[in-house]
């Protein structure tokens, strides 16, 4: 196609119409807001359906409808709305729906600044439902990032049956840049594992905790079954302890085993390094920037950017962390990933963080600067 | 499915049906089971959702598909799997602790009125959590919340739904001798369709106000809540709309931007344009890094406008460079423009930090505060009194661009020529060789 000018807003939109979604629900709210608009213009179309909905919980919810149906679906909001998600968020863990959903993150809490960027629902993304299970979340930095990332989330949601998060900031999702969107590499479509035709399907059939089930769309042959409650392989209702416990430690094993698998990563290490630099998000550029000064200025540093958040690269950052003797994580909130870092850093490394939560951008000059660079 | 007619679609398997004693829900869900064998729909292309509440238990004694989910919320599901496949007959089950919950749902979907059917099993409390009130208990209504009777006036949930448009709405009682063919009817009508029906609630709500089937027709007449078809009226059903409108749409054109000269810039470069909302400085801005594209440049933009977009500021940021841009703010402008005196108002902190090495634009009359930029004083206001004020920016950008040589003025002339339209495009391109002369 060639370059265009976009906003990364468009770009996500574009990216989940080439993953082959054709359901969007969004309810208004700056800066997802353009996310709406532009699947509005495009969906129709492909022959797919895009909706404003009354509020944010039917968004999430017409999506998990339409998924369960056999539709890849996508929605987007903001932290205020991700609150309003949470509930049937656990929901789409439970029923195992594959769904991508976009967080373009601002200024919080609560109304905060409608208009700015933050980095303020890390943790919350992770945590923000009853019962703490795992989920999936990719961190764009980039309009580029924010295509390639997007489209990844439909696979990995496909490829795992689970939600997965695409935690864009307005400093991505609103900026615009250059970029030459079919010129991105990306894998193959991965489309949903569906059920043997003529056997007999259990919603929730595994014989491995980490497998990943087999879906049967509703409407589409087999009889299917959904249920927000505890529930059985079958999709039944239960109150047995033993069942209710394989199926808790089902919906983190399959995620926990494939967590190398879905963790994506650029590790730019400097041999003897004394400092890691560990980034992510819009913050990642002004790090990289950092990084390249201060090693013009001779000092001896790596550099980890993380675009996989959750599961945490747990394997990448201990690499990374191995033989360094402090790590800096720059961030737009008051020091949310640096706890992932901490617990996983070797005794001795001093870990230490670079923060703003003012709606500005950090400065590579602020991470030389307070990052002792 | 087989030819062969089915005589139930309750599930035998899932066991007796789980309710108390007297419960509506069970001769709710006999008479639903009664309206299926009637319809003989697919069990394979029929899904039962069900809300919260003990209503919420009622799918898996269906041999159908079932899908449970949060309270309040079925209707929502509901939309997702009727709009993905119309082929579904989709059948809710809430209850009118749902309808309270989830009552921005029921609105909308009155409002929408795509192919559902609500049957709500409406038992004027909250059976599942020890009978506390909910949006339909009468007026001194005894429960678990509402020890002294209740004082809140209950909510007419026909009147409510037929207000926000319902297609079809029914009243009656789990006794009526018609419900299973009222059920029929409302899964057969092409829109949205709800059916309230009045229970006994036989562990909370009935003994507690001595409710009986006499009780429940004195309730009726006693609210003026009446009974029976209530409305049926033909409207466009929604899915089938949005099918027919997206046959004719057409996703906007895109905007491909191929090197057709050549720039000098060899430094990443930052500037700033600060107006007025109404000054065209987000397009203007755009056009601009579009040219710096044209040239062979990396370009980002960043706007900060009021939500309020017709009024105020609009401070548009953008940055050109012959090689990538990795950090996106601009600290450090090269080149500022202020074009009125909102511009002003929001950057004067900004214009108080600039570097020296920064060029400062602004009208001959513009009072700024002090700064170490490179002031330059154009006669802005003077050439836009002749062009209007909707060219402002581009007249701005034209004197930067002629001053600072950062691209050559024919990059940005095309790039109006390409990317704006022709009515747009003219005035601008006369906006454009007048910025070009403003800088001697």
């Amino acid at each position: 196609m060639g370059l265009e000018f976009i906003e990364g807003n468009e770009a996500i939109a574009r990216a989940a119409v080439k993953a082959g979604c054709r359901f969007f629900a969004g309810y208004p709210i700056t800066p997802a807001s353009t996310i709406l608009s532009h699947m509005l213009d495009l969906l129709p179309s492909e022959g797919g359906v895009a909706l404003q909905a009354e509020d944010e919980i039917a968004s999430i919810g017409f999506c998990i409808g339409a998924a369960m149906a056999g539709w890849k679906a996508m929605t987007a909001t903001s932290g205020p709305g991700i609150s309003l998600y949470s509930e049937n968020i656990g929901l789409a863990i439970m029923g195992e729906t594959p769904l991508v959903i976009v967080d373009v993150q601002r200024q919080g809490p609560a109304t905060g600044s409608a208009t700015k960027g933050a980095d303020g629902d890390i943790q919350f993304a992770r945590w923000c439902t009853s019962g703490g299970l795992p989920i999936i979340a990719l961190c764009p930095a980039t309009v580029a990032e924010a295509y390639e990332l997007t489209y990844r989330a439909f696979n990995l949601a496909e490829t795992y049956r689970t939600p997965v998060f695409v935690l864009s900031n307005k400093e991505v999702s609103m900026t615009c840049e250059a970029v030459d969107l079919e010129a991105i590499e990306l894998p193959p479509l991965v489309i949903r594992k569906r059920p043997l035709e003529g056997a007999p399907y259990l919603p929730h059939q595994f014989e491995r905790a980490d497998e990943v089930p087999a879906l049967a769309d509703f409407g589409a042959g087999a009889l299917t079954r959904y249920t927000t409650s505890t529930h059985n392989k079958a999709g039944r209702l239960t109150a047995d302890p033993e069942i209710i416990q394989e199926m808790i430690e089902h919906y983190a094993a399959k995620l926990e085993a494939a967590a190398d698998d879905i963790a994506l990563y650029r590790y730019d290490p400097e041999e003897g390094a004394e400092t890691l630099m560990v980034s992510y998000g819009v913050t990642s550029r002004a790090a990289r920037v950092a990084v390249r000064e201060a090693r013009q200025k001779g000092r001896k540093v790596s550099s980890l950017v993380l675009q996989t958040l959750y599961p945490v690269p747990e394997r990448a950052l201990r690499r990374a962390l191995a033989g360094v003797r402090r790590a800096v994580v720059p961030e737009m909130n008051l020091g949310q990933y640096r706890r992932e870092v901490e617990r996983l850093a070797p005794a001795g490394v001093r870990v230490s963080g670079v923060n703003r939560m003012d709606t500005t951008l950090i400065s590579p000059s602020e991470i030389m600067v307070r990052g002792e660079l | 499915m087989d030819a062969a007619v089915l005589q139930t679609y309750m599930n035998k398997e899932a066991g007796p049906l789980p309710f108390c004693p007297g419960c509506g829900h069970e001769r709710l869900l006999r008479e639903l089971d009664t309206a299926l064998v009637k319809l003989q729909l697919d069990p394979r292309k029929t899904v039962i959702v069900t809300d919260i509440g003990c209503i919420g238990l009622s799918d898996p004694y269906f041999v159908t598909n079932g899908f449970h989910g949060l309270h309040g919320r079925s209707l929502t599901y509901a939309t997702g799997l009727k709009l993905a496949r119309p082929e579904l007959t989709v059948i809710v089950l809430m209850g009118d602790g749902g309808c309270g919950i989830g009552g921005a749902h029921l609105l909308n979907a009155a409002r929408r009125n795509l192919d559902l059917t609500l049957i709500i099993a409406n038992n004027f409390n909250y059976g599942m959590t020890g009978g506390q009130h909910s949006v339909t208990t009468p007026l001194g209504g005894r429960t678990a919340t509402t020890p002294g009777g209740n004082l809140e006036g209950p909510l007419d949930i026909c009147a409510t739904v037929i207000a926000a448009g319902a297609g079809r709405v029914y009243r009656g009682m789990t006794h009526d001798a018609d419900l299973a063919d009222r059920i029929v009817d409302g899964v057969r009508y092409p829109g949205f369709a709800v059916l309230d029906v009045w229970e006994l609630c036989t562990a909370y709500y009935t003994p507690q106000n001595a409710m009986n089937k006499r009780e429940l027709a004195a309730l009726a007449n006693a609210t003026g809540m009446r009974t029976g078809l209530l409305v049926e009226k033909a409207r466009a059903e929604f899915g089938a709309a949005y099918r027919a409108a997206s046959k004719t749409a057409k996703a906007r054109p895109r905007f491909v931007i191929e090197k057709a000269f050549e720039s000098a810039l060899d430094r990443q470069v930052g500037i700033v344009i600060a107006g007025s909302a109404g000054q065209k400085v987000r397009s203007t801005a755009t056009l601009l890094a579009r040219a710096g594209m044209l040239c062979g440049l990396d370009a980002v933009q960043k706007d900060d406008y009021p939500i309020t977009v017709m009024t105020g500021h609009s401070v548009s940021e953008i940055s050109l460079s012959p090689g990538r841009i990795e950090y996106t703010a601009i600290d450090k402008p090269d080149y500022f423009a202020v074009l009125s005196e909102d511009g002003l108002k929001k950057t004067r902190k900004s214009i108080g930090r600039l570097p020296e090495c920064c060029t400062l634009y602004v009208d001959e009359s513009m009072e700024l505060p002090d700064t170490k930029a490179r002031v330059k004083r154009i006669g802005l206001s003077q050439a836009t009194k002749a062009l209007g004020k909707l060219t402002t920016s581009v007249v701005a950008v034209a004197a930067i661009v002629a001053d600072a040589k950062l691209i050559p003025a024919e990059a940005l002339e095309e790039a109006i020529r390409r990317y704006q339209p022709p009515a747009v495009a003219e005035a601008n391109l006369k906006a454009l060789q007048k910025g070009l002369q403003l800088v001697a």
